[in-house]
């Protein structure tokens, strides 16, 4: 009996070995997204035919949609430039890595992505994934951008005071918007009194909201209130009761749309009549309102807006159209797309300064012309600052007539 | 002015907070059950609300079915899942509780998704607005406070002077005795649940018109702060669990209005404790012979 139950033991012990190897093997990268135009990948990569370009970012799990979202756009690009004839008659060969959103899966990523030979990396797609990459990617000094970690954490240790002089990002920072909007509010609402009602338990909610105040003291506009919720909280009405009493002409709300929606209504029943500015977290906050009127004359600033005139928005558009089933892309796959092109135009210019492909030097000189960077994308123009991010404009859109109307770039 | 004001938000919070608690108390009282499928009910309230608005039709008889959808869950968790285990001891009852109320939250994410879906509240109370002085109170507002009274008095009128109220009384007095004098118990306690989920509904409805927003895990923390309010004013006692609720309503906007947004929650669970350890009897409950 004890040797029956010791053999039951050791099968299943065995079993359990194996489908832990199993599921390690799980996120193994998705081989039918390498597929490209190019037929000739496999033992090119050495002769240098190809350009190896890996994309990490989450593609199942619940940040998916993102991860989908910037692969896409990154893809179209990768597919268009191969098209038209790759980089320096070199192809590009992509290769996705699906990290599922999750920290330790997406180091284990990048050194998948590292042993394939990719030279560059665009990703990751959330902020906690993409610090752990980044940490990661130090020693190899690793040419990366990401389309959508808007943390400055992604790009810079306070910490140690370092700047991960490798890393990029082709979204705008979290400070970033708090900035805007505050000198959007001074600028062209002409603002003297701001108010300001954001999650205390939100790291997003709170960096954007530290900015916005500490713009508004610098452009002199009067912060008359300032108050917060804890993350997951439905009742506002003593926040916006202590709001409406201090009368201000704005009130900035640097949260998520879900949270929106709930501190719209209430907004209305505490008799709050301030124009309201949000941020990007705002996207799509039309579908959750009970009554559009409740946010109508709000505006909220955007990586990228669909309604967007400029050339470069209008072909983007129509591509991605042609490319996804006639898909209106939303700011993510804009900024993937962009993440792919800033890119792509680093590498040229690696290509043309005649350094060995895959080489240090080859990986330096990408890093330094993305870090020269300095023109037209579709989500703006983009030049880089001493942290590596992005200066550049934001698209300002303003709820009209329950509708989404795109107000113009700031 | 902006006190008063805040009175009115905490009133408003704290009425819909009272409607729930008295579901607890109501159930407590009967078969010493701490119900915490409770705060489900009125999640399934919500979504049967915003589901037949969503296909078009009117909001009144989506008010009507939120309340019958209500009545009828109630009493079918009563009769499969607690009325078997009536002898068992009452910790296996609370434990059933629970996994009732788990149950629930993932039949409604299987069924509806994670994601909150939007209650049409301006089609049930339109989003209007009403300036008196510098007071301004919403006709949402109104409604609940209104709709939250009457409710009260009428439940205590069934209570007090209908013949099932009394019938209620006996059997939370003492069940046994009430049963020799003839009590028909299963009818008295399915009454009971019915009652309180009745009661619920009118809270979900109330609810989701000022937080129009209902997801699978909308009556969790919801039903833990009813709970606390019940605690509060006495579990068991039908005035108690009104106070109860008010007294909640007014601490959470008195922290929030005040700044401490982060510890509103735990200001709630630290009243929770503190009656626990000082006066488990609440406001008004009888003192409590049983050990729990």
């Amino acid at each position: 009996m004890k040797k029956l139950l010791s053999l039951i033991l050791a099968v299943l012990l065995l079993v359990l070995c194996l489908s832990a190897c199993g599921s390690d093997n799980g996120p193994a990268p998705d081989d039918g997204e390498q597929a490209n135009t190019e037929p000739a990948d496999g033992g090119a990569e050495a002769s240098g035919d190809v350009i190896t370009i890996g994309i990490l970012g989450p593609q199942t799990g619940a940040v998916a949609q993102y991860g989908i979202a910037v692969k896409n756009g990154a893809q179209l690009y990768f597919d268009q430039l191969n098209a038209a004839g790759g980089i320096n008659g070199k192809q590009i060969k992509y290769v996705v890595y699906d990290e599922e959103g999750d920290a330790t899966k997406a180091v284990t990523g990048y050194n998948s992505l590292v042993d394939q030979g990719a030279v560059a990396i665009v990703g990751d797609v959330t902020t906690q994934p993409c610090v752990a990459v980044v940490t990661a990617s130090q020693e190899d000094n690793m040419p990366m951008i990401t389309a959508s970690a808007t943390a400055t954490t992604v790009t810079y240790d306070a910490d140690s005071d370092t700047v991960y002089k490798n890393m990029f990002r082709s979204c705008f920072i979290d400070p970033f918007q708090g900035q805007t909007m505050a000198k959007f509010a001074k600028e062209v609402l002409n603002a003297e009194t701001a108010a300001v009602l954001y999650d205390n338990g939100d790291t997003y909610s709170t960096g954007v909201y530290e900015y916005f105040v500490a713009e508004c003291a610098e452009l002199g506009i009067d912060v008359v209130a300032v108050e917060s919720y804890a993350s997951g909280a439905v009742d506002y009405s003593g926040q916006l009761t202590n709001i409406a009493n201090a009368n201000p002409d704005v009130l900035f709300l640097p949260i998520y749309y879900n949270d929106v929606a709930l501190v719209a209504t209430q907004a209305a029943s505490a008799g709050v009549t301030a124009t309201m500015l949000g941020v990007d977290g705002w996207a799509s906050v039309l579908t959750v309102v009970t009554d559009p009127a409740l946010v109508e004359g709000a505006y909220y600033c955007s990586g990228y807006s669909a309604e967007d005139t400029s050339e470069l928005v209008v072909k983007f558009l129509a591509d991605y159209a042609d490319a996804y089933n006639g898909e209106t892309p939303n700011m993510f796959s804009a900024q993937g797309y962009d993440a792919a092109w800033i890119l792509c135009d680093a590498i040229a210019a690696a290509e043309e300064s005649g350094a060995e492909y895959g080489s240090d030097a080859y990986k330096q000189a990408i890093i330094d012309a993305m870090a020269a960077t300095d023109s037209d994308y579709v989500t703006g123009h983009v030049t880089y600052d001493e942290h590596n991010d992005p200066q550049k404009t934001a698209a300002i859109i303003n709820i009209v007539d329950g509708a989404e109307a795109f107000w113009g770039s700031y | 002015m902006v006190f008063l004001q805040q009175l009115i938000n905490g009133l408003q919070l704290g009425s819909i907070y009272a409607l729930i608690a008295l579901g607890y108390s109501m159930v407590y009282g009967i078969i010493l059950l701490l119900n915490f499928a409770h705060g489900d009910i009125i999640m399934v309230g919500g979504y049967i609300v915003l589901l037949i608005i969503a296909a078009g039709i009117s909001p009144a008889v989506a008010i009507a079915a939120c309340i019958i959808g209500c009545i009828v869950l109630a009493c079918v968790i009563e009769k499969v899942a607690y009325t078997p285990l009536r002898s068992a001891p009452r910790i296996s009852l609370l434990i059933t509780a629970i996994g009732v109320s788990f149950f629930l939250e993932n039949v409604a994410q299987l069924l509806w998704g994670a994601d909150p879906r939007v209650f049409p509240a301006t089609r049930i109370i339109p989003a209007t607005s009403y300036q008196i002085g510098r007071l301004t109170i919403s006709l949402t507002t109104i409604v609940t406070l209104v709709v939250a009274i009457a409710a009260m008095v009428v439940l205590m009128l069934l209570v007090q002077k209908s013949k099932m109220g009394k019938a209620m009384r006996a059997v939370s007095e003492d069940m046994g005795a009430a049963q020799l004098m003839g009590i028909n118990l299963n009818r008295i306690i399915t009454f009971t649940f019915a009652v309180g989920a009745c009661l619920a509904a009118i809270g979900a409805i109330l609810y989701c018109c000022k937080y129009p927003q209902v997801k699978p895990t909308t009556g969790y923390i919801l039903g833990i702060k009813a709970f606390v309010a019940a605690v509060l004013g006495g579990i068991g006692s039908i005035p108690g669990a009104v106070l109860g609720g008010i007294a909640i309503g007014l601490a959470e906007v008195a922290v929030n209005a005040l700044g401490y947004s982060t510890w509103t929650d735990a200001v709630v669970f630290v009243i929770l404790i503190i009656v626990l350890l000082v006066k488990p009897t609440g406001f008004m409950g009888a003192s409590m012979n049983e050990k729990v």
